[in-house]
């Protein structure tokens, strides 16, 4: 049982910048208010308007559940593999070893308030991008498991 | 170098390793079934083995820093914080020790066990995640010295233990005992950050030792001392907010109410940090100290009472160990009140301190054992009820013979672990006051004769029709339980060698207030 | 009196959880109480949190001002994600229920006694 057409259009349109807007807040968690957990959630909101528009049924073979555990797995594994990769860098756990280094993500972060560069931050970004993978990953698994059990039902 | 890099990375090696291995086993379940069970015993193997790494570590070299993110991990006060330590950081001393050896022991105990008994279900690969997510729950809520972790690792704990409560979704029972488990665990775990938002408030900081170190104990202070202790005794299982425990218990697998023990005897950890460390010189012990009796002994006489007329051999054990708990909460209490009082405290309030903790290692091998061994019954059998059991002795032998030696630990008879901790608790607490002495003597009765029903309506009598082709249970389970009966009877072979070792340091430890609070700041 | 007023309401919140929790038949209204009882512990975290006069610790852009400390907010979304995780369990196992007891009642749920 399909929404009307106008529905349908609207949740097309509006899905890629939701999209797109979900993961600028994941990528400047650093610089402005925001950050992994966010970002992922505003992700997840925009698929649940995709199976809000069209029905369950349709969707399930396009937005599979095993997709969506592959990137939460992916998004858990490169987080804990960025904070172990500290000790062999000679830092303690979780340490900020790429951080004005000169690497990915390493430029000098200005002292005081600054317009912000993307390219600071060191690991931040990296377990930024991780925590939102991973977010957005179990927030639609919860979603298609739970609606799921209501077509059981049903 | 590689052993320089473990050594001293531990603690975060502790709870990393298990990490690792819970987000990976999806990804080798994927493969197959035998590759994932193999990579989750070695991740609880090498928990293991880092646990026991730290252990030597701590138990020769004193209380271990760790800093989460700081350049190095000793570094816990940074050179421009003006004397605060501002990270997340891993205060690792005797007591810490201590009980996370024993979780991983039963962690690991459990693991081997869990290989067969969940041979036959679904979803196998939530099972062993959550599982391992559980001890890095555990581990995490002992080893921490910050307050807001020990929340964040409580409910990381209680979520994973609900979700393994309820596994089994197809009779709705257990997902009703689950949904209770959840519930109270959340409850719990939001007075507990109430609290921590009273303490922030006032003292600007979450590091327990600083904490410590700045408490005036004022009304707002008593108010956030209350809730700590009722949340977390709430967790533990002590009456009166003991109703979660026989539904929750009997209705999870079996392997995972034996680590779910070891999760309650942490909340009971987190009950003794917060009136040692936390709380310490500014407490009226003596008051306090009395209160931890009082709800000792309710404990230990409401659940044995409610255990005897019990038909199903897990809400029974259940509520045996909500018995149980009240022992440990009895020894420690006798120690906090007279904590005041040097010559008395050298007399037998040290006693009653390491019988308490002994108490909670052995209860949790055990009890541990017990609800292994009424797990391979119902494998075998497919009923709880001890009307419809019987004549199981000719059949299952080793199983037998395991249940004995947990029987008669449970009940306090030489030459097994439990008599040794309660003799030290009768001692001690008999020359504080010889009444409470008598009542937990009393209960140690009741204990064995309930046990003794158990035992003849399960093993006793004639061989049953319907039981004809009941067998022993296989290898990994027998390997799984016969760890846990080999440690009892370890323990209580040479019971003067693991507290002169394991708990000694770590009741010295529980009572050092000052010395932990002087290697978080190094001795300002 | 004014100044106090977040914690009232906090305090508040809190209670009017606990009291749905107490005293609601229906599983998922008790489950509402509990996310209640979130919600005020999370006002409370946020309030405690505030000086007079400091602006957000955000370095981008920032006006000429003493910051506040940010580890209150820290904990605040540590317990919004806690809390998400919790009630979407809940939820699950309300379901569940729902589906082999054919009810969702808390006066029903009487298979466990003793």
């Amino acid at each position: 049982m399909d929404m009307s057409r106008i529905v349908r259009t609207t949740a097309n349109v509006l899905l890629p910048f939701i999209l797109i807007y979900g993961f600028y807040i994941v990528m400047h968690g650093h610089l402005t208010p925001g950050g992994g957990f966010q970002g992922g959630a505003v992700i997840a909101t925009g698929i649940v308007l995709l199976f809000a528009a069209y029905s369950y049924t349709d969707l399930k073979e396009k937005v599979t559940l095993g997709a969506l555990k592959n990137s939460e797995t992916l998004g858990l594994l490169l987080f804990i593999f960025t904070a172990l990769l500290a000790l062999t860098a000679g830092f303690a756990f979780f340490g900020n070893w790429l951080v004005n280094g000169g690497a990915i993500f390493g430029d000098m972060v200005a002292f005081g308030p600054n317009p912000g560069d993307l390219n600071t931050g060191g690991v931040i970004p990296i377990m930024n991008l991780a925590v939102g993978i991973e977010v957005l990953g179990a927030m639609g698994v919860i979603i298609l498991s739970m609606l799921s059990g209501i077509q059981e039902d049903a | 170098m590689i052993q320089d890099i473990i050594l001293q990375n531990s603690p975060a090696l502790l709870l990393a390793v298990p990490m690792l291995g819970a987000f990976a086993t999806p990804l080798f379940g994927r493969i197959s079934g035998t590759v994932r069970n193999a990579w989750v015993l070695l991740v609880m193997a090498a928990t293991l083995a880092i646990s026991l790494v730290l252990g030597f570590e701590v138990l020769t070299n004193g209380t271990m820093v760790y800093t989460f993110g700081a350049a190095a991990p000793s570094l816990s006060i940074p050179a421009d914080s003006g004397g605060i330590p501002i990270r997340i950081i891993f205060t690792v001393d005797a007591m810490s020790v201590f009980m996370a050896i024993s979780a991983s022991i039963v962690a690991f105990a459990v693991t081997l066990y869990s290989l067969v008994s969940q041979k036959m279900s679904t979803g196998k690969d939530g099972y062993y995640a959550l599982l391992i997510l559980m001890l890095v729950g555990i581990l995490g809520m002992v080893c921490t010295g910050d307050i807001f972790n020990f929340f964040v690792f409580l409910e990381i704990n209680s979520l994973a233990g609900a979700a393994l409560v309820a596994y089994r979704v197809d009779k709705g029972l257990a997902v009703e005992g689950g949904l209770k488990y959840a519930v109270i665990s959340t409850l719990g775990g939001l007075m507990v950050l109430f609290s921590v938002a009273l303490l922030y408030g006032q003292y600007d900081t979450l590091n327990i030792a600083m904490i410590a170190e700045r408490m005036q104990f004022t009304f707002l202070d008593q108010v956030a001392l209350v809730m700590l202790i009722v949340a977390l005794a709430m967790k533990a299982g002590a009456v009166p907010m003991h109703f979660w425990t026989p539904d929750a218990y009997s209705m999870a697998p079996s392997a995972v109410t034996a680590l779910l023990i070891v999760a309650s005897q942490a909340s009971l950890y987190g009950v003794f940090r917060v009136a040692f460390t936390l709380y310490g010189v500014a407490l009226n012990w003596v008051t306090i100290g009395w209160i931890v009796i009082i709800l000792g002994v309710l404990s230990m006489f409401v659940g044995v009472t409610m255990a005897i007329p019990q038909k199903d051999v897990k809400r029974l054990m259940a509520y045996h160990a909500v018995s149980q708990t009240g022992y440990m909460l009895l020894g420690v209490g006798v120690g906090l009140a007279v904590l005041g009082d040097p010559e008395m405290m050298k007399l037998f309030g040290l006693t009653a301190m390491e019988g308490g903790i002994f108490h909670i290692i052995n209860h949790a091998m055990y009890k541990g054992l017990l609800f292994l061994t009424a797990g391979a019954i119902f494998y075998q059998t497919g009923t709880r009820n001890l009307n419809k059991l019987g004549g199981l002795g000719h059949s299952m032998k080793w199983t037998m013979l395991f249940f004995i030696i947990g029987a008669l630990a449970i009940a306090g008879i030489p030459p097994f672990n439990g008599f040794a901790s309660k003799l030290m608790i009768y001692e001690s607490v008999f020359l504080f006051n010889p009444l409470l002495s008598i009542i937990a003597m009393v209960v140690s009765v009741l204990t064995l004769a309930s046990f003794v029903k158990v035992f003849h309506s399960i093993f006793m009598g004639p061989k049953l029709p319907e039981y004809e082709e009941v067998k022993e249970v296989p290898g990994p389970m027998l390997a799984g339980m016969g760890i846990l009966a080999l440690l009892v009877v370890l323990f209580g072979i040479f019971p003067q060698q693991i507290v002169d070792i394991l708990i000694a340091p770590a009741a010295g430890a529980l009572i050092d207030q000052s010395g932990y609070i002087e290697s978080v700041l190094g001795g300002i | 009196m004014f100044y106090n007023l977040p914690f009232i309401v906090a305090g508040l919140i809190i209670m009017v959880g606990i009291v749905t929790m107490v005293f609601k038949r229906n599983l998922v209204k008790m489950i509402m109480g509990l996310s209640l009882v979130e919600a005020g512990v999370n006002l409370l975290l946020v309030a405690i949190g505030y000086r007079a006069g400091g602006i957000a610790p955000i370095f981008t852009n920032a006006p000429d001002a003493q910051m506040v400390m940010p580890t209150v907010q820290a904990m605040t979304l540590t317990n919004i994600v806690i809390g998400i995780a919790t009630t979407a369990m809940l939820l699950s196992f309300v379901m569940i229920i729902y589906r082999k007891y054919g009810t969702a009642d808390a006066g029903k749920m009487r298979k466990l006694r003793g």
